[in-house]
């Protein structure tokens, strides 16, 4: 087991190497924006998940089962009419959950990919004047899509001059768009840098090897890993299973619909509402874990930056690694627990934001401390 | 070429392609497919209340393939861009695997393979729904379980050292 480094405090004066990695870290620099943009983002989509798991989740799902069973008494009653008004509803029901679940998605995603644009910096042969408007470019599309995604559903087709798609989908296609030119333009700084084959300009990020560094790249590594074992699970013994039930419950309920026939209709919404919430539990955890493990490791490397003393920072790379582990875990329990594991899920996903913000402040102090002794006048000179 | 260099080129280029691929998606098919599943299901039941079966039973046929699609074609756009970041930082984190530079290359180019066959495995589960898609994308899956089992080796190592 790793043991603990000496103490050092935020109050103490920055290291050597910290100084060294202050001149790629330096204000309105590519990668302090990235940095903090990226862990920026990855907190507000988190947030953004857990107020959307709590207050719209369960609720949107119960109002789309809602529609679906009226609809289904409705095709029992031969309304063709009122079939086609209750599926517009859960149409409308299913886009609303699906937005927010994108928006949710899309920015965290882009959060990583910011943090990670911001450790392979030092390899990106462009100008930093460059590199900083590439910078600029991905964190405003990477704050675009999410938010026009968001917009679709309140927004729709109002004044758009297309047929399906509306002005929110454009914004967030055009957001999506300075991302991939942001992204294209790295890449290409990159690959000039490999050609040339320049030494690498003074970095300690990825060299760190500090107890909490160890612990969140071994542990995140093994998230991983888990998460890739649960999904080819789920893909071997789940997957085709759920999606013939899905087919065989909606096609068995319309056959009772139009047979009058209520106990088998009430049957299959139950069935379905069952296979929706299956689905749901094991397409969310193996999605968390990997998450939660890309970002564990993500956040190794940047514990350097991190201005905290080495206990506190080896107790928040803990207080993440159990909270990226207890929430896919408690999901997977929810079809069996219910509320009980959604709770413990929910403060799994509150440690790991709660540890995720430490390092974020932890981030901040650092480079309030590099802004400090870099505007700080020469030794001896008194102001 | 080396290791890292495999794995941060792949990587990134691997991202654009689905970012690309998810663009496109997005702005040509994704609303044409969601469409197509609320229409499809919405005309089974439809038929369910007219007491049409034979118009039920196509309807609900057509849900289950426009939903097939789309489930897969969300899928490969999040695992390509999800393997994608995982190469990434597996480059940057690379010097801390306890290996030889030649297994690392292998593992390197492993991995790289996996995450670019499993995903254009389950696209192609919607051209064709034969055995060869799936086989795709298994194999895919497989070899990047085991570059990441490898990696995992080589960095307890490390850890343990």
């Amino acid at each position: 087991m790793p043991r603990p480094e000496p103490k050092r405090f935020a109050s103490e004066p920055l290291p050597a190497s910290t100084l060294m990695g202050a001149m790629a870290f330096a204000r309105l620099s590519a990668q302090r924006l990235l940095t903090l943009a990226g862990i920026g983002m990855i907190l507000a989509g988190m947030i953004f998940g857990d107020v959307f798991a709590v207050f719209v989740l369960h609720q949107n799902a119960a109002r789309a089962g809602t529609s679906l069973a009226a609809a289904a008494q409705s095709a029992a009653a031969g309304d063709a009419a009122a079939v086609a008004a209750h599926f517009k509803s859960t149409g409308e029901f299913l886009e609303n959950r699906g937005t927010k679940v994108d928006t949710h998605v899309h920015l965290i995603a882009f959060g990583y990919l910011s943090l990670m644009l911001a450790l392979v910096q030092p390899w990106v042969k462009l100008s930093e004047a460059i590199r900083r408007r590439l910078a600029w470019l991905l964190v405003c599309g990477a704050v675009l899509l999410p938010v026009g995604v968001f917009l679709i559903h309140y927004v729709g087709l109002a004044y758009s001059p297309l047929e399906a798609i509306g002005w929110a989908s454009i914004v967030a296609d055009l957001g999506g768009l300075m991302v991939l030119a942001a992204t294209v333009g790295y890449l290409g700084g990159i690959v000039q840098h490999f050609r040339v084959r320049q030494p690498l300009p003074p970095d300690n990020l990825p060299g760190d090897r500090s107890s909490s560094s160890r612990w969140l790249l071994a542990g995140g590594l093994l998230l991983i890993l888990t998460g890739f074992i649960h999904g080819a699970y789920y893909a071997g013994i789940d997957l085709y299973r759920h999606e013939a039930a899905d087919y065989s419950i909606l096609s068995q309920m319309s056959a009772a619909a139009a047979a009058h026939n209520q106990g088998q209709i009430n049957q299959s919404l139950a069935d379905y509402g069952q296979l929706q919430g299956d689905k749901a539990v094991k397409i969310a955890a193996h999605a968390h874990i990997i998450e939660f493990g890309l970002l564990a490791m993500l956040l190794a490397f940047f514990q350097p930056y991190v201005q905290l003393s080495e206990t506190w920072k080896l107790r928040w790379a803990m207080v993440l690694l159990c909270g990226s582990l207890l929430l896919p875990v408690c999901v997977l329990l929810e079809m069996k627990f219910g509320l009980l594991a959604g709770g413990i899920a929910d403060l799994g996903g509150l440690l790991v934001i709660l540890a995720l913000l430490a390092m974020w402040i932890g981030i901040l102090r650092y480079t309030g401390g590099i802004d400090a002794s870099l505007s700080a006048p020469p030794s001896g000179v008194q102001r | 070429m080396s290791a890292r260099q495999i794995l941060v080129l792949g990587g990134i280029a691997l991202a654009i392609f689905g970012m690309s691929y998810g663009l496109w998606y997005a702005a040509f098919a994704e609303h044409q497919a969601l469409d197509g599943i609320g229409h499809s299901l919405a005309s089974g039941f439809q038929a369910a209340a007219e007491r049409n079966s034979e118009a039920r039973e196509s309807s609900l046929l057509q849900y289950r393939q426009a939903k097939y699609a789309y489930d897969r074609q969300v899928d490969v756009h999040g695992h390509w861009i999800g393997l994608a970041m995982l190469l990434i930082v597996l480059a940057i984190a690379f010097d801390h695997v306890a290996l030889s530079e030649k297994l690392k290359l292998l593992l390197a180019a492993t991995l790289l393979l996996g995450a670019a066959l499993f995903p254009l495995g389950v696209l192609m589960q919607t051209w064709s729904q034969g055995a060869s898609p799936r086989a795709v994308a298994i194999a895919g899956s497989a070899l990047v379980i085991a570059a990441l089992t490898g990696i995992v080796f080589g960095l307890l190592r490390r850890q343990a050292a």
